[in-house]
């Protein structure tokens, strides 16, 4: 297996079609995902992801009911890109080999198969099916703030021996300061070697992640991910028009276009949002007790439900170290903290 | 006619690991089932634990335990897939029922406390997964009320109680969860989740269930009827796995446009093991055991009234 071409200094993917999904309760509309995918294709994104927030298969009563099949959007996705490629989200345990090879179907071409940073060897099966389909792959080693680097670095191992072309550095609690960061990043670099490439994910809940991503650059990380508006989970992603301005500065080859960035950003994206991704109290909490960015939502719901404040909740969960996907979880935690007060 | 008081039906366990010497500590319990082998295919600490516990033991395999006299009158299967497969029509072939607990899937998928009576002349009967052991009552409580078109279960473990065999194929478990919340559990569709949580010191197995419920059904009279099926079916599972427990009271939520206009009804649950060879907190594969006991003393039961050759 050898890695993909990549033809810059970093190829930044753009996953304001994915992980923004979360902030917009994955409620894209099929001409949402057009205009967005026209407007990454014509600035030069070679890489777009387009799937419900929590992967393949995530269109649940958990993570939230998707409003247009993640099936369409893909295949509608893959219609725009005139050069950009389609990439999907799969999460072992959420969405299955067969959504995989349906995705496939409707014109993904790259996947990303993401897991708990410790729990690598829950995606050996979805590489498999992966390579034999012929995609690119890219592995997400989600929380990566919850294992230190030199372990992190193992699990990137399993997954690259299992077929995975570039393990990820994903920050999703956005927890990661510029030092934790930049020590993933060069063990990743050392164990992969040039088996693989390495990718960095970052979240803006203490806003690292334009920075964490300079020195991703740095040292040797080849992948970024960024979204429009910071459209994403939590405060957001590292916003992919930033990133593009911020390396065209660095002299650090993107092979992006910053105008037409800047115009998807503030044209076509921002006109839609639901809710332009911030640094507030629940936000930053998330960084800060490094709970899994997606939880935001879904505390806040659960906040409004049962009358307890979204911030105590979102604590709770850091502090039974809750991992991505336990959205079932919040519910109790809620539950427990209204039993408290009712007692108090 | 019926078998003398005290009785016991004589069986063998075969896979000496975890879940076998686990199964082996619930079963040295049973009034009904008496274990009298234990069956590898190399020696291992799980032969010797079950020598240290007087039960004789080989590493020589179920060619071994079919030339025994008499033979166990049932098989506990705690192999692989692959393995009980080629086990399996050798049980049949010499009358010993197979209570499976690898995801093999031969006989008749089956959760004690919902549909065990349906299958007890069953050959082979399988005790789908553990998520499913958890979580299919509390559907099949909510089905008995209403019509669920749809109900979804999410189960988390602690990654320590996660085994090589679930890791390598996480789907296996994912896809025959949700095909067992819908035959055995009884809704139109299932989906299934699992989580598996590194966290120190080890999480305990917890499990959510949501089932959307019909919006024209949505009233206090069905909420209440569903609130009450679900109280009674986890007290009907605690009678085989004490640690099985509600978190809170169902939790309902009104019908939405989000869901179609169906409501809601989320039950959480907690799994705590009983500790007897496997840790407190690996419920999920506690419940199995525990589960697989009960189905074992279910046959028992009726090879008992059935009448035992002499």
């Amino acid at each position: 297996m050898t890695r993909p071409e990549i033809r810059n200094d970093v190829r930044i993917t753009d996953t304001t079609l994915r992980d923004g999904s979360h902030a917009q309760a994955h409620q894209f509309t099929e001409e949402q995902v057009r205009d967005t995918v026209r407007a990454l294709d014509r600035a030069g994104v070679e890489v777009i992801e387009v799937t419900h927030g929590d992967g393949l298969g995530g269109s649940t009563f958990n993570y939230g009911f998707s409003h247009t099949d993640e099936l369409r959007l893909i295949a509608a996705a893959r219609e725009e890109a005139r050069t950009a490629r389609i990439a999907v989200l799969l999460v072992p345990g959420i969405g299955t080999a067969d959504d995989l090879r349906r995705a496939h179907d409707a014109g993904a071409e790259v996947v990303r198969v993401a897991t708990h940073c410790t729990e690598a060897d829950v995606s050996p099966q979805h590489f498999g099916v992966a390579r034999e389909l012929g995609m690119e792959t890219v592995g997400f080693l989600m929380m990566a703030h919850r294992t230190p680097p030199e372990d992190l670095a193992k699990q990137a191992r399993i997954m690259v021996d299992a077929g995975c072309q570039c393990p990820y550095v994903t920050d999703s609690a956005g927890a990661l300061l510029m030092h934790e960061a930049r020590a993933r990043f060069e063990a990743l670099v050392a164990e992969v070697g040039d088996e693989a490439w390495v990718g960095y994910h970052g979240h803006q809940n203490l806003s690292f992640g334009v920075a964490n991503s300079v020195i991703a650059a740095e040292v040797g990380v080849k992948e970024i991910d960024g979204s429009l508006c910071a459209l994403g989970a939590g405060s957001g992603n590292s916003p992919t028009e930033v990133l593009a301005a911020v390396f065209d500065r660095l002299g650090i080859s993107t092979g992006l276009d910053v105008m037409a960035l800047l115009d998807a950003a503030e044209d076509v994206v921002r006109p839609y949002l639901h809710r332009w991704p911030k640094m507030d109290r629940n936000a930053i909490v998330q960084g800060w007790a490094g709970v899994y960015s997606s939880f935001l939502l879904h505390a806040e719901h659960a906040a409004e439900r049962y009358k307890v404040p979204t911030h105590e909740i979102l604590r709770r969960c850091g502090e039974l170290g809750l991992v991505g996907g336990q959205e079932d979880m919040i519910i109790d935690v809620a539950l427990e903290l209204a039993r408290g007060r009712e007692q108090g | 006619m019926s078998a003398p008081p005290g009785t016991r039906v004589p069986a063998a366990v075969v896979g000496p690991g975890n879940i076998g010497t686990d199964l082996l500590a619930k079963l040295a319990r049973s009034s009904t089932v008496e274990v009298t082998a234990m069956v590898g295919v190399v020696e291992s600490p799980g032969l010797d634990r079950a020598r240290a516990a007087g039960i004789a033991a080989s590493a020589e395999g179920v060619d071994w335990l079919l030339a025994q006299d008499p033979l166990p009158r049932i098989v506990f299967e705690a192999t692989s897939a692959r393995a009980h497969a080629a086990n399996a029509p050798r049980y049949e072939a010499a009358g010993i029922r197979a209570v499976d607990l690898t995801p093999a899937h031969l006989g008749p998928m089956v959760c004690p406390a919902v549909n065990m009576p349906d299958h007890l002349d069953a050959p082979n009967v399988n005790m789908i997964t553990c998520g499913g052991q958890a979580t299919i009552p509390i559907v099949a409580a909510v089905s008995r009320v209403v019509d669920v078109p749809y109900a979804e279960i999410v189960a988390s473990a602690a990654s320590r109680s996660a085994g090589p065999g679930t890791r390598a194929n996480i789907d296996e478990f994912t896809q025959t969860t949700a095909r067992a919340v819908e035959e055995v559990g009884g809704a139109a569709r299932g989906k299934a989740i699992i989580i598996l949580n590194p966290v120190e010191p080890p999480m305990i197995m917890r499990d959510t269930i949501f089932c959307a419920i019909p919006g024209e059904r949505w009233d206090d009279a069905t909420t209440t009827a569903i609130s009450a099926s679900v109280h009674a079916m986890v007290a009907r599972v605690q009678e085989y796995v004490p640690g099985y427990s509600l978190r809170a009271d169902p939790q309902f939520d009104p019908p939405r446009p989000e869901w179609g206009g169906r409501g809601r009804v989320a039950v959480f649950l907690e799994v705590r093991g009983a500790g007897d060879y496997l840790p407190e907190y690996a419920g999920n594969l506690d419940i199995m055991t525990a589960a697989a006991t009960r189905v074992g003393e279910l046959i028992a039961t009726e090879l008992l009234t059935a009448g035992v050759p002499a």
